[in-house]
């Protein structure tokens, strides 16, 4: 393990070519960068907390040999500017709403500057003014790096978005002005433009120059004090950093750490950044016959981690869809959202019912718990100083039951859940053989409904077990009343989930999904996904 | 194994338009392409002036503008207390920070503490009393953004407070008789006895009550002023407004200047909404006292959620009613008290609550009236303009109650609202007096009815009811007409100036601001279409109060009403000169001269228009131009609540159709119909750009956007977007039909066009009445549904609730 004191600079690319970045604090983010110390003012800042999508950017990374959905050796992701730190760049490339006219050549405008060719617009920009999807234009930049990415991911494919689609891909970017509807069409209308693709070879040679395999060591003084920025590249070392550095901050996608640093101004003081820890990235089938899992590295993405169980559990597609946007889905880990243990963190209620458990490491020991055996109490868990969240394991078995998850919050994209649930459950004849009740939103942690699952385990599945098992659901939860929902309102709505999964499973007459979610009218092109094409 | 989602499940019941269909369904762009080809340059659907520029990044807003060496960077400390007595400030802390240059509190301002727009009861800085949760009581100012963010965030261990229970609610303000501005009567009587005589005497009477939220700007740019020092003490202040001279006077009472001492400049902002009509002066004034004080460059950018608690939003309302009505409806006696949560202190509270009385009548024809409105005062932000302008929250009221109405006689709300239209000959006088000439709602409606195919779907949304045990659709059509012009007179008035240069290109100001609304693209099309050329010789530069001076605020939607007529004045009077120039060097009549297409068509010979500029540069014509212009006919009496305050009225409807879920109140708009009258519209895609986006912007305050105060201590606690949640792209409908009604301004306004920017947001009205439909069918349309807005999946469960238990 190298700790030098001595700093590295971070390095990316930038608007082509590789830039050194040193002497910036390492919470700084890659917004402020820009905008502060870069004069690149086209990523707007809107909410500093990664809820309005105009400082929406893309990141590349270099993808794997035959990675799906890589475009031209790149992987490219949105993110949310504001609450990325600078050091997390370190490898990658940074596109910015600055990059894209640059791609496209000179023209000549008939109509304007007839002696001088001005830059083109890029068909996504183009787009976009002739389906006057712009009006004041602040949000606008955010826009047009989600497009972009959509449309540099569809090129690739030689696939054009449905207007579902579009609109799942545009959830993490608000507009006050349009209404959307002109940007959904210029979402349609990039594509029928003479096309323009990103020339990724000299990104790819860019990052292939920047690839390391040490620990990316980057500090920089706040005051008297230096803070370091440790990013390992193997399993082994985070386990050894974090061991000798019990106090450091830990950091994955950074989704809620980099709040804390914008809102609240807190002190983090080290950090360990995950990011670049491939093997904790790792989704994949484990063991066999009744031992069989599918293990989700704590580093995954929510976006992978959440793909790998929908391919698995169709009927998990809403609650992915919905969580966050696709910008907050790709920089956050499932890892983090379970460690982190909010109550309203959306991941667990949907691995409690999946019977999952998590894996802690510390050094060299591995531990693995259910998960409901990991929370202790509002925010606390049972990590021990110099322990992390390993992975995730949900065995195949479960996968069998049949599963729901009801996601109930205000607005149906990005939204907090005022509850959300994650149902499993499976019948022998008329019969409750097994049954998982878990709930967010409804008490301190994430937990499961014990008497109301009490109330329906070997009981007959029917109407009167399914009351029964509503009275009991008043027992296990004492909800909160806040800015999302009120007490009664979420006890109650948690008794009606148990109903709805009623009507959708019960052996006699089950509702097709049409008949009981209002949501169900969206066409959500998740059949992909379902079926991993 | 789960059994795979049938592919059928993926299909939405209606399928999505492409592209091509709803641009085909909303511009005939043959049409506007041979009118373009005959010179018009109004009437076509031109993209935003600035979309080139959005699109790349490339758009200055005030933040983005090249900072001066030296620029030094304000965050304001907020009191953390919503009522109360400041009885100490211990600054030494905070002012020993690292990067803070210094700390400034009330005393520091050299002339007025205060910023407020009409009465002048709104201070800067607190200098005493404690008003509300997230008041600015000190500034400070550092060498960077963050260190002074950072020093401000410790407010809260700097301020000794005395504190008192805040008075929260307009029902609590009410009860105490306390408001920012005097109580306001609206009465008309046709009947002895007035209202309460005509509601006795009617065959129906209807009495209850209605909770109406507010609503958050959320302007994607936040509060931002950038002041710098000039010499001999002046300012100059780039500052996202929609009202550059009232900053500039604002700033010159804080600092005590003249008015030609202070220099206001705003080229975009990045969304107003009304949020930056009169509440843009807190920051213009802290950033201006701060650069004179230190004689630096001073930027004062709001944080997001320092933007949601400092400043004010649409008022929530309260209301208590009864109507008396007959067989088919006709409201026969109504009276009514509103109640809005105006805040601190008065703001635009007043107008606002005039214009929710001038608006109760909506399209209605209401021969008995009795309106009360009362602006309440509570501890909380001061609520200010929000696009509507109090004109939705009146109009809301009467929908409510003809919603009722209809439930309470079994028939359809369309019928219902109809035979209350105004007339056409008769009942046609609105209770503030005014005459509506220009009645145009009930083809309007027919026509959205029929197109809408309303009552076809009302019998398929009953069948299909009948069959859904969980899910329950709901449908409803909503009418408007909205009065466009400043409720008080002499506001009513905009200037601009026209330069041409010696190569023929044109460079416009105006007064109005550019918010997104197109107003820039709106006015250069009106100089372009006067002068015949094409559109990019005319580029609209920053408003800016050393162009045009007194401007009136960018609002009330008479942006390109006021600015397009001064605006094309003064193009008018350089054509003018530029024909009498070109007849007198190339022969013929001076009136026969004809602009068209960059040409100049002069005694039968074609110039290029720059040839003829040329020329009467030669020939010393001035080639430059004020122009001004004063909505005329308008009478206002604010006492008696009488006259004409507005010059014309703006007409339309939607149609919406939803469906409910009664297990969780869950619901999702699947199809909205609409028909707005933008008279003769100077850019029909702009127009409809506007409809649109108040339609699903109007959509979030009646439904997601829910404003939460804790009820002990006065801390909003939806203060960012991570806890508002206004509209995203997935709750745009999927079928979305939107067109401009045919027909033109019957008054003369600028190309016959009507005013577009705050009418529309009365069309999601019938998204509300379409979820009470669904709700009144889980209660089998037996029990009126108590619904509030916003109409929250959880208000949405609890009116299901009740009329299932009242069924």
């Amino acid at each position: 393990m190298r700790m030098t004191p001595s700093t590295q600079p971070i390095r990316f690319f930038h608007r082509g070519r590789i830039v050194d970045v040193s002497g910036v604090h390492p919470t700084r983010s890659v917004l402020d960068w820009l905008r502060e110390d870069v004069r690149c003012t086209g990523t707007k800042e809107g909410c500093n907390e990664g809820d309005c999508g105009a400082c929406t950017v893309v990141v590349g990374e270099l993808a794997e040999p035959g990675e799906k959905g890589a475009v031209g050796g790149l992987r490219l992701s949105t993110v949310n500017a504001c609450i990325q730190f600078l050091p997390t760049l370190h490898g990658k490339a940074l596109f910015t709403v600055e990059d894209l006219k640059a791609q496209c050549g000179h023209g000549h405008d008939a109509t304007r500057h007839e002696k001088h060719p001005v830059q083109r617009l890029h068909p996504v920009q183009q787009a976009m003014v002739d389906c006057h999807g712009s009006q004041c234009g602040f949000c606008t930049p955010g826009f047009v790096m989600s497009l972009w990415s959509t449309y540099e991911h569809h090129q690739e494919g030689g696939t054009q978005p449905t207007r579902q689609q579009l609109a799942d891909d545009l959830s993490g970017n608000l507009c006050r002005c349009t209404g959307y509807r002109p940007i959904l069409d210029a979402g349609q209308r990039m594509f029928d433009l003479p096309g323009v693709r990103l020339d990724t070879a000299p990104v790819v040679e860019a990052l292939a120059s920047l690839k390391h395999d040490a620990t990316f060591d980057y500090a920089a003084p706040l005051g008297q004090r230096l803070d370091h920025f440790h990013a390992p590249t193997t399993l082994a070392e985070l386990a050894a950093l974090r061991e000798a550095k019990p106090a450091a901050q830990l950091l994955a996608g950074s989704t809620d750490v980099g709040l804390w640093v914008n809102k609240q101004f807190r002190d983090l003081g080290d950090i360990i950044s995950v990011g670049d820890v491939a093997e904790l990235k790792l989704i994949e089938e484990r063991g066999s016959g009744a031992a069989a899992e599918l293990y989700i590295g704590a580093g995954a993405s929510l976006e992978n981690a959440f793909a790998a169980l929908v391919q698995r559990a169709p009927s998990l597609t809403d609650v992915w869809l919905r969580f966050a946007s696709p910008p907050i889905r790709h920089a956050g880990t499932m890892g983090g959202n379970v460690a982190n243990g909010s109550p309203i963190g959306d991941s667990p209620p949907v691995l409690m019912a999946l019977d999952a458990e998590i894996e802690l490491r510390r050094g060299e020991r591995v531990r693995r718990m259910p998960l409901p055996e990991f929370y202790v109490d509002y925010m606390k868990n049972k990590l021990e100083p110099g322990e992390f969240v390993q992975g995730l394991a949900v065995p195949l078995s479960a996968l069998g039951r049949q599963l729901r998850a009801y996601k109930i919050s205000k607005r149906f994209d990005c939204d907090i859940s005022a509850l959300c649930a994650g149902f499993a459950i499976a019948i022998d004849g008329e019969v409750v053989k097994e049954i998982r009740l878990a709930f967010g939103g409804m008490a301190a942690t994430v937990k499961r409904a014990a008497q109301a699952e009490a109330a329906l385990a070997g009981k007959p599945w029917t109407q009167a077990s399914v009351n029964a098992a509503k009275l009991a659901l008043a027992q296990d939860f004492k909800p909160l009343t806040d800015m999302r929902a009120s007490a009664d309102y979420r006890l109650q709505v948690a008794q009606n989930l148990l109903q709805r999964l009623w009507l959708e499973t019960r052996t006699n007459d089950p509702l097709p999904v049409e008949a009981t979610s209002v949501w169900s009218v969206m066409p959500h092109a998740a059949l992909e996904a379902v079926q991993g094409a | 194994m789960n059994k795979p989602l049938d592919p059928s499940l993926f299909q939405s019941a209606e399928a999505f338009a492409d592209y091509l269909t709803n641009t085909a369904a909303r511009i005939d762009a043959k049409a506007e392409a041979r009118a373009h080809d005959d010179g018009a340059r109004v009437g076509i659907s031109r993209p935003h002036e600035s979309a080139q520029l959005h699109v790349a990044g490339e758009a200055t807003y005030i933040d983005d503008i090249p900072e001066l060496a030296g620029t030094l960077h304000c965050a304001l400390g907020l009191s953390p207390v919503a009522n109360g007595r400041l009885t100490g400030v211990r600054l030494d802390a905070i002012r020993a920070m690292p990067g803070v240059v210094a700390v400034l509190t009330a005393a520091d301002i050299p002339g007025s503490n205060d910023c407020g727009s009409i009465v002048h009861d709104d201070p800067i800085l607190c200098s005493g009393d404690i008003r509300y949760l997230g008041q600015p009581v000190f500034a400070v100012i550092a060498e960077t953004r963050d260190a002074a963010r950072r020093a401000a965030a410790r407010a809260k261990d700097a301020l000794d407070i005395e504190a008192q229970p805040p008075v929260l609610t307009p029902q609590d303000a009410h009860a105490r008789g306390q408001y920012v501005v005097p109580p306001m009567h609206l009465v008309r009587s046709t009947n002895e006895g007035g209202a309460q005589a005509a509601i006795a005497r009617a065959p129906h009477r209807l009495k209850a009550e209605l909770d109406v939220g507010g609503q958050e700007q959320f302007y994607l740019e936040g509060q931002i002023s950038y002041a710098i020092p000039k010499e001999g003490g002046a300012m100059h202040v780039y500052c996202s407004t929609q009202h550059p001279s009232e900053m500039q006077h604002l700033v010159a009472h804080a600092l005590h200047l003249q008015a030609n001492e202070v220099h206001v400049e705003c080229r975009r902002m990045g969304g107003g909404f009304g949020g930056k009509e009169s509440q843009s002066a807190l920051f213009a004034c802290v950033a201006s006292v701060a650069a004179s004080k230190l004689q630096r460059p001073v930027k004062l950018r709001l944080d997001r959620d320092d933007d949601f608690m400092i400043t004010g939003r649409r008022h929530c309302f309260w209301y208590e009613y009864e109507v008396g009505y007959d067989d088919e409806g006709r409201i026969l006696g109504a009276e009514i008290s509103m109640v809005s949560r105006a805040g601190h202190s008065a703001d635009l509270s007043g107008p606002v609550m005039t214009r929710a009385l001038c608006h109760f009548d909506n399209a209605y024809w209401l021969p008995d009236v009795a309106m009360h409105g009362y602006s309440g005062k509570t501890n909380t932000q001061s609520n200010t303009a929000f696009r509507g302008f109090g004109g939705p929250q009146g109009a809301i009221a009467i929908e409510n109650i003809l919603d009722s109405v209809a439930r309470e006689l079994g028939r359809d709300p369309l019928d219902v609202r109809r035979v209350n239209f105004y007339g056409k000959g008769e009942n046609n006088v609105t209770p503030y007096g005014q005459l509506v000439s220009d009645n145009i709602i009930h083809e309007l409606v027919a026509e959205l009815e029929t197109t809408s195919s309303y009552r076809t779907r009302r019998e398929e949304i009953a069948a299909f009811n009948a069959k859904s045990p969980v899910l329950k659709r709901g449908i409803a059509l909503a009418p408007l007409k909205f009065g466009i012009s400043f409720n008080v007179k002499h506001f009513n008035q905009a200037g601009a100036l026209v330069h041409v240069y010696t190569d023929g290109s044109i460079l416009v100001n105006h007064g109005g601001t550019e918010m997104g609304q197109g107003l820039n693209t709106k006015v250069a099309q009106v100089v372009a279409h006067e002068l015949g050329v094409s559109f990019e010789s005319v580029r609209v530069t920053a408003t800016d109060t050393q162009k045009v001076a007194n401007t009136s605020a960018t609002a009330a939607s008479t942006g390109a009403d006021l600015n397009g007529k001064a605006a094309q004045d003064a193009a008018r009077q350089i054509r003018e000169r530029l024909a009498a120039c070109a007849a007198a060097r190339h022969g013929g009549e001076a009136s026969q001269v004809r602009f068209a297409n960059d040409k100049v068509e002069v005694n039968g010979r074609t110039l290029p228009f720059g040839t003829v500029v040329g020329e009467a540069y030669l020939d010393r014509v001035q080639l430059w131009s004020d122009g001004f212009y004063a909505t005329p006919g308008l009478s206002w009496d604010k006492d008696k609540m009488f006259g004409r305050p507005f010059f014309y009225f703006a007409y339309g409807a939607a149609v919406s159709e939803v469906v409910v879920d009664t297990l969780t109140g869950e619901w999702k708009l699947l199809r909205a119909d609409i028909l707005h009258d933008a008279g003769k519209s100077l850019n029909p895609a702009v127009d409809i750009g506007q409809v649109e986006g108040a339609f699903i912007q109007g959509m979030g305050w009646l439904t997601t956007e829910e404003l939460v105060w804790h009820p002990k201590t006065g801390l909003l606690t939806t203060h960012a977007p991570s806890t508002y949640k206004i509209p995203t792209a997935n709750d745009c409908p999927p079928v979305f039909n939107v067109r401009l009604f045919e027909g033109q301004n019957f008054e003369d306004s600028i190309h016959r066009s009507k005013a577009v920017g705050e009418p529309p947001l009365l069309l999601p009205f019938s998204v509300f009445f379409a979820i009470r439909d669904a709700v009144s069918a889980a209660g089998e349309h037996k029990v009126d549904p108590p619904l509030r807005a916003p109409a929250t999946s959880e208000a949405i469960l609890n009116a299901i609730t009740a009329v299932q238990a009242g069924a």
